[in-house]
């Protein structure tokens, strides 16, 4: 171990050895210079073993033809990565994970800011309400996922009995892709949303209360106020919580597993998921070369949603307090009207020097 | 030695440690099946519920005071394949692992992993429970424990109402023939009650494709011919064609299908012995389900499991023996006491404890009695390849497409000819 943390001082302190003192100097030195490695270490170390080895030996054996139970494989090259994206199935799981990111993502944020901003209100028995809307959360997901599955039943389900005894059709929960995603995203919302009404909620209470004073003293209502006031200071916080429910939305998995019995994704993969897909891969299959590639393939659309999330994140941001460097086309407005004041004073060649 | 010395010697005290306790921690799982004084541990691993009590593990430790049985149980078959699959070429595994039928294609792809039974048993078993787990080289490598021989579970009170016979042995004599014979009555019963005879397309198929000798692959060369096979497409057709009219289009296990069964959505269904416990825990207060001693087109199994022996285990040799101890037609018959586990050896099929018994629920019938033939009529044992369940199970979901209204019979036949070609 000491050898690979010696490494990168050790070149650099070697030629000062000789203007060496003491016994101590040299120790105190490398103390210097090591302790905070070492210090931190413990993180890496682990991070290694645990998080950058399995993700490495993933990528080779997604190499490979892989057999598990007699940890042999033979290189194939990226035949399991063209195998995967040449398959309808590979393109229905893209889909259908997407649809239900959408689907429980959307309606879920804005369900979360409206309950937050009422939570925020003066309300009796703040804290019982405000813990209610976390029950959900703290309940297992697979028994979620059951309780809901059992309700979306197609024929004997509570909600389609509920629709028929209004003299409705039933919904085909199971057979129709869409109603199946929508079932899902209901699973998904029930669990996630009481987090983010917290979390949205937690960015509400920030928010100075002089600001809906000085409002309502001009005449603002409750609505003008919730989105002139409410709604722009919660913008770093409601982008955090995008990129979160990004990440998760995207590997869903407990909830479209436990929705039939098989948990195969159904009949016609309907809600077959990328996560689910790897699993039916990996765990049903035992073809971990496959489900390895899968995994990266997933890991690098993780990667590309997550760079398109910080761009998007880098241009809806304006935080109040200015820290931000100035963008370009700022610093080229500003500059213009430097040099439009400055030529007015002295219309000279060194007129921006001057000016600043 | 100064303060900065000091600590870093400390450290390095501290690192080795920690080192000797990560390392001591290892070593600890693995010297706890040492053998001082000739005493061992065996562990013995199943799922579900195999019959095999304390009491009746006990009997075996009476018998052999140096051994000392632990069992474990998983709560599902498929807890206990993903841990055989992860263990079985490393440690860790019991010495003797149970598996279940529908795994054991994937198990006989490594049968030399596994210490094969010896010669002096093979006939204790139902021959098709023998050829099912023996490999290429003859080795069986597999105890066979329980067996789901198949017959056909009625609602004797829906058959009354469409004017049908409710009599047990009237029903036999009704059903008895082929396929055709069990769907012609089907049309019948749904010709004069407008409702549905049995529970699945995908259920029923599975009992037709079971009496194919190859369904899907060459025994020999283990090339797929799922596709071109007529046997496969007939069995669609035929299975397809009725179900327009006669099936509940309830997905088994499905939480629907559950409910079904207590509703009365079907007056049939495809019935191994282990079904029974299945259909009267979701139907408690229906008093019509009883069951017929036939099955069409001759015998049928569902299920099964086996008990194996793992050569990489410390202990084969008394593991071997432990398991033809636990799979004795006596341990079967008890175990077929305790849970209903219908046992595959030859001497159990006619021991009288089993002939004798009944089940309340069933209207009182001999289901010992009933199994014991079902089981003898059972005459071949379908060769299942490598890849026989990923086409088998894009097979139910075609069929579910079909029953689901998403898609006709033939444009659902031609996504499962092209799924299973891309499998490979």
């Amino acid at each position: 171990m000491s050898s690979s943390t010696t490494a990168p001082g050790g070149a650099r302190s070697r030629p000062r050895a000789a203007r060496r003192v003491g016994f101590g100097g040299g120790l105190s030195r490398w103390d210097l210079k090591l302790s905070p490695y070492l210090y931190i270490s413990p993180f890496f170390i682990l991070f290694a073993v645990v998080g950058l080895f399995p993700i490495a030996f993933t990528a080779v054996i997604s190499f490979m033809e892989w057999d598990l139970v007699r940890g042999t494989g033979e290189f194939i090259g990226f035949e399991q990565y063209a195998y995967v994206l040449g398959q309808p199935k590979f393109w229905l799981a893209l889909r259908n994970t997407f649809s239900i990111f959408l689907l429980s993502s959307v309606p879920q944020l804005i369900v979360a800011v409206f309950i937050a901003s009422l939570l925020d209100k003066n309300i009796r028995a703040k804290t019982f309400w405000r813990m209610g809307v976390l029950v959900p959360y703290v309940m297992a997901p697979v028994a979620v996922a059951l309780i809901f599955s059992n309700m979306f039943g197609d024929r004997y389900g509570i909600i389609n009995t509920l629709i028929q005894t209004i003299g409705l059709e039933p919904i085909p929960w199971h057979s129709n892709a869409f109603f199946s995603h929508v079932a899902i995203a209901t699973m998904v919302n029930f669990r996630w949303t009481g987090y983010n009404i917290l979390i949205l909620l937690a960015a509400m209470q920030a928010v100075s209360r002089d600001y809906y004073e000085a409002a309502t003293v001009d005449g603002a209502g409750p609505i003008r106020q919730f989105f002139s006031i409410t709604l722009p200071s919660l913008k770093p916080t409601l982008i955090f919580v995008i990129i979160t429910s990004t990440i998760g939305g995207l590997q869903i998995f407990d909830e479209p597993r436990m929705y039939d019995r098989p948990g195969t994704g159904g009949p016609n993969s309907q809600w077959l998921t990328i996560s689910l897909y790897l699993y039916n891969t990996g765990w049903g299959e035992w073809n971990f070369g496959r489900a390895a590639a899968l995994a990266w393939i997933l890991f690098i659309i993780i990667l590309l949603i997550g760079v398109i999330n910080l761009f998007v994140t880098r241009n809806l941001v304006r935080d109040e307090g200015g820290h931000r460097p100035p963008t370009r086309r700022e610093r080229r407005i500003a500059a213009r009207d430097r040099a439009a004041v400055s030529a007015a004073v002295a219309p000279s060649s060194n007129s921006q020097e001057v000016s600043r | 030695m100064n303060k900065s010395a000091f600590r870093k010697s400390a450290g390095t005290v501290a690192l080795v440690s920690a080192a000797a306790l990560v390392l001591a921690g290892c070593a600890s799982d693995g010297g706890e099946a040492g053998s001082g004084n000739g005493k061992i541990t065996l562990t013995v691993a199943t799922f579900n519920d195999f019959g095999y009590t304390d009491a009746l593990l006990k009997e075996y430790s009476d018998a052999h005071p140096n051994v000392t049985v632990v069992h474990n149980r998983a709560a599902t078959s498929n807890d206990a394949r993903a841990n055989y699959f992860q263990k079985l070429g490393k440690s860790g595994l019991a010495d003797i692992e149970a598996i279940e039928v529908d795994w054991l294609p994937e198990v006989m792809k490594y049968s030399d992993m596994l210490a094969p039974v010896p010669e002096k048993l093979h006939d204790r078993w139902l021959d098709w429970k023998v050829n099912a787990a023996t490999d290429s080289d003859k080795n069986l490598i597999g105890y066979g424990t329980d067996i789901g021989p198949e017959a056909i579970c009625y609602r004797g009170d829906l058959f009354a109402e469409a004017g049908l016979p409710t009599d047990r042995a009237e029903v036999t004599a009704l059903l008895t023939g082929g396929w055709d014979k069990y769907f012609e009555v089907g049309n019948e019963y749904t010709t004069k009650t407008g409702k549905p005879f049995f529970d699945s397309a995908g259920g029923t198929y599975q009992g037709m494709i079971n009496q194919v000798e190859a369904a899907y692959e060459n025994p020999k060369t283990g090339d797929v011919t799922a596709t071109e096979n007529p046997d496969v497409r007939k069995i669609y057709d035929e299975v397809l064609a009725a179900s327009k009219t006669q099936s509940a289009k309830l997905g088994q296990w499905s939480d629907d299908w559950n409910a079904g069964l207590a509703d009365g959505a079907f007056a049939t269904m495809l019935c191994p012995g282990w079904m029974l416990g299945v259909i009267e825990g979701n139907a408690k207060n229906v008093t019509g389900w009883d069951i017929a001693n036939v099955f069409p087109g001759g015998g049928g199994n569902w299920g099964g499991s086996y008990l194996t022996v793992p050569a990489k285990g410390k202990n084969v040799e008394a593991a071997q023996e432990l398991a033809d101890w636990l799979t004795a037609p006596e341990q079967q018959i008890k175990a077929f006491s305790n849970s209903g586990n219908f046992p595959s050896q030859n001497e159990a099929l006619t021991n009288a404890t089993l002939l004798e018994a009944t089940n309340e629920y069933f209207n009182n019938a001999p289901i010992g009695s009933i199994f014991s033939e079902r089981a003898q009529a059972v005459t071949l044992s379908p060769f299942k390849g490598e890849k026989y369940f990923q086409i088998n199970d894009a097979m139910q979901k075609a069929l579910t497409r079909v029953e689901e209204g998403t898609q006709d019979a033939d444009t659902s036949w031609k996504q499962w000819v092209s799924e299973v070609k891309a499998i490979k």
